[in-house]
């Protein structure tokens, strides 16, 4: 465990925190503006977080420890993904241990975990947002994991480091149709993981269209600040992943590079939040029944993908 | 003294002294004594297993003792795998059984509590027999105490009945295709030990047609689609202690003899015998997954789980043979040891889900997740720990079947650039099946224990439930110990199959599971399951410990939940299992064709008002309707058509006689 890695891990856990909600107040921004409306600012959601954290906790009657949980679970989830993902350091201390398997599933863990504290909850709403929930999870599944195994080919492995390590020895290969596939299928995933537009509606509060706002209803004061602020930090590691395994420029393993690589973090990750954001503007929810034609058209491509990256890069035709 | 020999002979000794208790000892002590045998058995299997997994192999031949062939045994990496793995389930099921069945009638029986030890004995015979004809004999005694415990509550109802009927059936089925295949193959091999058979060397059409058969044989037992019919109506019909037993380690032993049969008495064999093999086991993990989304009865949802899982663990043994025939060796046994690993994660979480059921059921009076909920917080410990099996059955990190799907996920990435163009077809094809069931296997087990044990109850046996038997919860405690090690130190298993998966015939996987982290050797992949719990636990703390900070040591307020203003939710208001599964039920229909039958009377004034709304819904197993119904129908048919041939007049009966005798002699007459 080098002192680089730690120092790295920890600072890209310090940025994924601090800048998560101001990812959140760019895209709300950018909305904003170009709906033409003036907007709250940048800093709003910081200002949420700060009202919120200052309310009394509530216990809402007939709820239990997992409702009480799930916040912690939510956010913890999200750190150890900030902490293990290579956004800025290529030598996090817990890359030997988490693959981008692991990293798939310990997100998924966290929006179990808020599944089960919607359903604990026991309200028609809660309901409604967990089956919804996980319904969106488990077709989400196959084709982050198909697009896992397409990344994972050119690298000869599916730690994250390496992957990431193998995309910038070949900068051309970014370029290649496989890539390229992998990149869509994963960019609707994470749109669709995350609760953005077409899937869901992070602004609505109408019942007949929420996922994650139902399943978080109850939730008031210091817990909801932390499910606020853990979704906006599921949603900034989730844009860092898709930058570093796209656009790996400035991923460094040392200590010397490791403020560049934050700043152009920063700089990346804000330049896909603002094209989602500006593509939301024009988007309509789907149909609930819709998501899963979506979804399969994202299989389909991640399937192109890992069916390429064998017939393609290994040059394996017989 | 050879410890596996020893350890065997006493866990034999101890279930036949259990079978014999549960026969004198009084009925107010029975299942104290017979339970405390049987874990004796457990425990001895357990070292027994061990030894053979560690190498000190074991073989004996009694040949006065079965006729014909005799009574071969012997221990080998591979059956010890097998057999501890029993023995470690017997353990927890036997202490179980005790708070389970104590002061209950029919479970008190001198019958199911003299077969269950006669049970636990055959199933460690079948991973020990070392001959066809001990096999046989072995398999069939699994049968016949199985098919009696499934029988033990057939007062309950006649759906018990038909319970036994379809899995003495579908067992029976079972027995033929092993009786045809292995004894063709000792046929042909002139000689009826496994050292005989793996010297054959079959090969060609004849080890195809071996092959083929007894993999019907063992698929049934294993519960495989399109197999697998006696599996939902079996398991949830049993005791919750034969339920434990048959769900985590009988289903196993039909993995087992894939294993032995295929890879280590034919030696391999072909690539197609393991596509087949690994589509199959898709197949089935993907159909069952599915049942147990839509499934409302709790053990049903489990028993549909098991299919599932078993269809995994058969894709890693696929996938295994499959690579070996492709000459990825080190890939091979990548993949075995993955579906090993599959097998004990799967054993310890089924054994734990299937005794928590037990036990709601107990203080439920109900087995419907429907009528549920509520439950963690009036049975503490059982719902503990249904969450710790749920979560090793979502393959969730932090659960115990996490580290075998990452194995198998990491021998079929690997296999992508090595094998040829029917890899680069089927392995893609098989990590999204394999990504799907692990996705929908979070939202049945979401189901299972967010209905189930959450929020409010919805029924007043729900309401009314109290915690389970001390003893009980004991049994349910040693197995979930032993799902969180397997979820943290999954090397403590890893390390020792390697001598398992070797006497299957494949190279063993060259991994350094030593320590706390998997660390493939030639293929670049690694993973820290210790690490990534600790991490993930100190980070939740963390976060915990910001709110506790931020509400700064003021009490939580109790507040009513969000009511629209229109008075407190009833428990009525919940989502239901039904509902929570229904979104994936539409997106499937065209796989799970569910009956649903609306029926709405208006009123006679006016077309507007209802007077009635009646809704109904039933999703069929579509493979069951397909598949059996038309055969079964078939049957009866010929069954009641033929009833016209006995109409009860003596001189028809005599007339057949005489028919029958005349065109014998017509017969001889002709063909002499």
């Amino acid at each position: 465990m080098s002192t680089a890695g730690l120092l790295g891990a920890l600072a890209q856990v310090v940025v994924v925190v601090a800048g998560a909600p101001l990812l959140v107040g760019l895209m709300r921004q950018v909305r904003a503006r170009l709906e033409g409306r003036a907007g709250a600012g940048v800093g709003q959601p910081w200002r949420d977080l700060r009202k919120l954290s200052r309310k009394q906790a509530i216990a809402p009657i007939g709820t239990g420890p997992v409702f009480r949980a799930a916040p912690s679970l939510l956010l913890g989830t999200a750190l150890v993904t900030a902490a293990v993902v290579p956004l800025a350091s290529l030598r996090s201390p817990l890359d030997c241990g988490v693959d981008l398997f692991a990293v798939v599933a310990v997100l998924a863990l966290g929006t179990t975990a808020l599944v089960l504290a919607g359903l604990d909850t026991g309200t028609a709403f809660g309901g409604m947002g967990a089956s919804r929930g996980i319904t969106v999870l488990a077709l989400v599944e196959p084709t982050i994991l198909l697009a896992v195994l397409a990344l994972s080919i050119p690298a000869g492995s599916t730690n994250l480091a390496t992957i990431v390590a193998a995309a910038q020895q070949s900068p051309t290969r970014q370029l290649a149709p496989v890539s390229l596939l992998a990149a869509v299928a994963l960019g609707v995933v994470i749109i669709a993981e995350t609760g953005r537009l077409p899937v869901d509606n992070p602004t609505t509060h109408l019942e007949l269209t929420m996922i994650h706002e139902a399943m978080v209803l109850e939730y008031a004061g210091p817990d909801l600040a932390v499910v606020e602020l853990a979704s906006a930090a599921r949603l900034t590691v989730l844009l860092g992943l898709f930058t570093s395994l796209f656009l790996p420029w400035g991923v460094t393993s040392g200590l010397v590079g490791l403020p560049l690589a934050l700043l152009l973090l920063v700089g990346k990750v804000a330049a896909l939040g603002v094209l989602v954001a500006a593509g939301e503007v024009f988007a309509a929810k789907l149909r609930l029944f819709r998501v899963p034609e979506l979804l399969a058209g994202s299989f389909l491509l991640a399937l192109l993908a890992a069916a390429g990256s064998y017939f393609l890069t290994s040059g394996g035709l017989p | 003294v050879n410890p596996a020999g020893a350890g065997f002979a006493v866990a034999l000794g101890l279930g036949a002294a259990g079978a014999v208790a549960g026969c004198l000892a009084p009925a107010g002590r029975r299942a104290v004594v017979v339970g405390v045998a049987t874990a004796g058995c457990g425990v001895a299997a357990v070292a027994a297993g061990l030894a053979g997994m560690s190498g000190q192999g074991w073989a004996l031949w009694l040949p006065q003792l079965l006729p014909l062939t005799g009574l071969r045994l012997a221990i080998d990496p591979l059956g010890g795998l097998f057999i501890a793995l029993t023995g470690a389930v017997t353990v927890c099921a036997a202490v179980f059984g005790i708070g389970y069945t104590r002061g209950h009638v029919a479970l008190c029986g001198r019958v199911p509590q003299a077969v269950f030890p006669l049970f636990v004995t055959s199933l460690l015979l079948v991973p020990a027999a070392a001959g066809v004809g001990t096999l046989l004999v072995a398999w069939e005694s699994m049968a016949l105490c199985s098919t009696l415990l499934v029988l033990t509550e057939h007062r309950r109802g006649p759906q018990v009945i038909s319970a036994g009927r379809w899995y003495a059936v579908m067992t029976h089925l079972s027995l033929v295709a092993l009786l045809l295949g292995m004894v063709g193959f000792a046929t042909a091999a002139g000689g009826d030990s496994y050292s005989a058979l793996r010297d054959a060397h079959l090969s060609g059409a004849g080890a195809s047609a071996v092959f083929v058969t007894t993999l019907v044989g063992f698929t049934t037992k294993a519960g495989l689609v399109p197999l697998h019919v006696w599996l939902p109506r079996a398991h949830p019909e049993a005791p919750a202690h034969v339920s434990v037993l048959m769900s985590a380690a009988m289903v196993t032993t039909g993995v087992y003899g894939v294993v032995r049969v295929g890879l280590d008495l034919l030696g391999g064999g072909p690539g197609w015998w393991w596509l087949a093999v690994l589509c199959l086991g898709l197949v089935s993990a993907l159909y069952g997954v599915l049942q147990a989304c839509v499934a409302g009865d709790l053990k049903r949802l489990l028993a549909c789980s098991t299919t599932e899982n078993m269809g995994l663990a058969v894709v890693g043994v696929g996938a295994a043979g499959f690579l070996r025939a492709q000459g990825a060796g080190h890939l091979a046994g990548l993949a075995l040891t993955a579906a090993f690993l599959h097998l004990v994660a799967h054993a310890a979480v089924k054994t734990v889900l299937f005794a928590a059921a037990g036990s709601v059921a107990q203080a439920t009076g109900t087995r419907d997740l429907d009528e549920m909920g509520g439950l963690a917080a009036r049975m503490p410990v059982t719902g503990t720990l249904f969450a710790v099996g749920a979560l090793g059955a979502c393959a969730l990190p932090l659960g115990a079947g996490f580290p075998g799907e990452w194995l198998l996920l990491q021998a079929l990435v690997h296999a992508l650039p090595v094998g040829g163009t029917a890899t680069a077809v089927v392995v893609p094809v098989a990590v999204a099946v394999i990504a799907l069931t692990a996705g929908l296997a979070t939202v049945a087990f979401v189901k299972a224990f967010g209905v189930g044990f959450l929020a409010r109850p919805r029924s007043p046996g729900a309401a009314g439930a109290s915690e389970a038997d001390p003893i009980a919860s004991a049994g349910l405690v040693l197995g979930g110990g032993v799902c969180v090690l397997l979820a943290v130190w999954p090397g403590l298993v890893v390390d020792r199959l390697s001598d398992a998966v070797a006497s299957a015939g494949v190279p063993a996987a060259s991994m350094d599971g030593a320590g706390l982290m998997l660390r493939l050797q030639v293929v670049s992949g690694s993973f820290g399951p210790l690490l990534l719990a600790v991490s993930v636990v100190a980070a939740s703390g963390a976060a915990a410990v910001a709110v506790r900070f931020m509400h700064g040591g003021r009490v939580r307020r109790r507040a009513r939940l969000w009511d629209c203003g229109a008075g407190a939710p009833t428990a009525r208001m919940q989502y239901t299992a039904t509902a929570f599964a229904e979104p994936l039920q539409r997106i499937f229909e065209d796989v799970l064709r569910p009956d649903a039958d609306l029926e709405v009377a208006p009123h006679a004034e006016s077309a507007y008002y209802l007077q009635r709304v009646a809704y109904r819904l039933k999703v069929p197993d579509r493979v069951e309707e397909r598949l059996y119904r038309p055969v079964l129908n078939t049957v009866r048919r010929v069954g009641v058509a033929s009833r016209r041939l006995a109409d009860g007049r003596v001189h028809r009966y005599l007339s057949y006689g005489f028919l029958a005798f005349t065109g014998l002699l017509i017969g001889l007459a002709v063909t002499r």
